[in-house]
């Protein structure tokens, strides 16, 4: 019984196999290690740049653009003038949008001197809008939206107003800028896509996009 | 119904091993050895011969050379050859309709990308080159626009016959996921080849295709503008998108057609539901056995019988 009991404490503990003396883990798991880390870099070092070029342009705001629409007599306050302007450079006719510019009107309760150019834009899902002289609306072909003078929402399946370009008159030229959104109380925000709400909460769940423009 | 006789066949369609033996005696001694070797021997066999011998066999020892090396004559036979359930019938041609159909997509679109220019300024121009002046351009187009509607059509089938015959129960789950992953996937490739013609019709679908992923809350606005490469659709959507439709979601879906086959190939397949299973023969249990006169007392006649 008394050498049963002393046998554990005479024993060493043997070397795992594969342990060299005073190793802390074997060679093979040492090399299983570096390996995968290694890879594991070189790996990252391709996918990442990869990546991140093809999200990069999530971040990127091209730069400001202006467009001279016409000189100032050509717009009124009580309709609207259709120009046709340049929003994207370098594909031709593809990277042209519409608006529709007139002058502010006191009736409505705007700001005197501006103007007001609406993007022909759909807020649904982006169908080119057309104002129609004679009911005084904005009418979509694709889904049935029709929007008041001002390009809030009176019909159809928009979630919200027209979105509007910025405007401002430079040696008698009317010219139109970066594209906003506006709220149902015609707040300007940041331009959202069609078909994302605007104001309130929707601030948040459509949150704004670093590739557009502050609001004016 | 009246046994027919079976149709004689001539000698020389049936190779030599499978032709019937001549009746001993007979007089066409031909295919036996002759009698005495010194007095009638074999004709001496010349290079021509010899080389002709080499000819027949070379298909063979290709073969034999390749699978010597490759051990692929194992896998085929087993895959070529695996059992099929009773009941098995057209339906299930479905799946490889969609293989056929998506090898009909990527042959014909390897060849429109030689005429293709995926520049939004020559785009439009080059698919109408295509149509118009290219020799079967209008055709090899048409498969194309056509086929994807095809596959399209055919991806739903086969993934509505799984459904109802039950074949995405255990243990092919797995391949029902590769299946969804498939369809999600053949959608993009819908959805990203859309626009690549750039008509009116690709410009404004894309436009609503875009915009209605940006309505996804949160994550929306960033999956539009990456689709689009930037706030608006520009000269970068359409590089982005042809590089997605003829690069990246190609390559997936070979992979994953891969794996979906290795695993139909390794489960098997399913039996329709209306094919029912033969009842397993069971030993009936020794209680309900007929004991007879000495038994525990239950005869046959208060036991039931055979309990049917």
């Amino acid at each position: 019984m008394n050498g049963a009991e002393e046998a554990p404490q005479q024993r060493v503990k043997p070397d795992p196999p594969g342990y060299f003396e005073g190793e802390s883990m074997t060679r093979r798991r040492a090399f299983t290690i570096a390996a995968q880390g290694l890879g594991g870099i070189a790996g990252a070092a391709i996918i990442l740049p990869a990546v991140g070029f093809a999200v990069a342009p999530i971040f990127h705001r091209g730069k400001e653009r202006w467009e001279a629409v016409g000189p100032t007599s050509d717009f009124v306050e009580d309709t609207y003038r259709q120009v046709v302007f340049t929003e994207t450079e370098g594909i031709g006719d593809a990277g042209k949008t519409i608006a529709y510019v007139r002058k502010s009107s006191a009736d409505l309760e705007e700001e005197a001197g501006k103007y007001v150019a609406v993007s022909n834009r759909c807020a649904h899902l982006g169908c080119p809008v057309r104002f129609v002289e004679a009911a005084g609306n904005f009418i979509c072909p694709c889904h049935g939206g029709v929007y008041d003078f001002q390009g809030k929402r009176i019909g159809g399946p928009p979630v919200r107003p027209l979105d509007q370009f910025q405007t401002r008159v430079r040696n008698g030229q009317v010219e139109v800028g970066p594209r906003y959104s506006v709220t149902n109380q015609m707040e300007p925000v940041r331009a959202r896509d069609p078909g994302e709400f605007t104001g309130g909460i929707w601030e948040y769940l459509y949150p704004p996009r670093p590739s557009t423009f502050p609001p004016p | 119904m009246p046994k027919l006789r079976a149709p004689k066949i001539p000698d020389f369609v049936v190779p030599p091993p499978l032709r019937k033996p001549p009746k001993p005696g007979a007089e066409d001694r031909k295919g036996q050895a002759p009698t005495d070797l010194k007095s009638s021997p074999p004709p001496s066999r010349t290079h021509v011969d010899r080389l002709t011998d080499q000819a027949k066999d070379a298909p063979a020892d290709v073969l034999a050379w390749v699978d010597q090396r490759t051990g692929a004559s194992g896998f085929l036979t087993g895959m070529l050859y695996r059992k099929v359930p009773k009941g098995t019938n057209w339906f299930y041609t479905l799946g490889s309709a969609t293989l056929f159909a998506f090898i009909v997509q990527a042959t014909t679109g390897v060849f429109l990308a030689m005429f293709y220019t995926p520049s939004a300024t020559q785009a439009y121009a080059s698919i109408s080159h295509i149509n118009n002046d290219v020799p079967l351009g209008q055709l090899v187009h048409g498969m194309h626009k056509w086929g994807s509607s095809v596959m399209v059509i055919l991806i739903f089938l086969h993934m509505g016959r799984t459904f109802f015959f039950g074949a995405y129960k255990y243990p092919r789950e797995l391949n029902w996921v590769i299946g969804v992953v498939l369809l999600i996937l053949t959608m993009t490739m819908a959805f990203t080849g859309y626009l690549l013609p750039f008509d009116q019709r690709s410009y404004w679908a894309s436009i609503v295709g875009i915009n209605i992923n940006g309505t996804g809350p949160i994550v929306g606005p960033y999956l539009s503008d990456f689709l689009r490469a930037g706030p608006e659709l520009g000269a970068t959507t359409l590089s982005r998108f042809y590089a997605i439709h003829m690069l990246l979601v190609p390559g997936a879906i070979i992979a994953l057609i891969g794996a979906h086959m290795y695993l139909v190939v390794k489960l098997g397949t399913t039996a329709p539901p209306w094919v029912k299973a033969k009842k397993p023969k069971i030993a009936t249990p020794v209680s309900q056995l007929d004991a007879g006169a000495e038994g525990n007392g239950a005869g046959p006649s208060t036991n039931g019988g055979s309990g049917a």
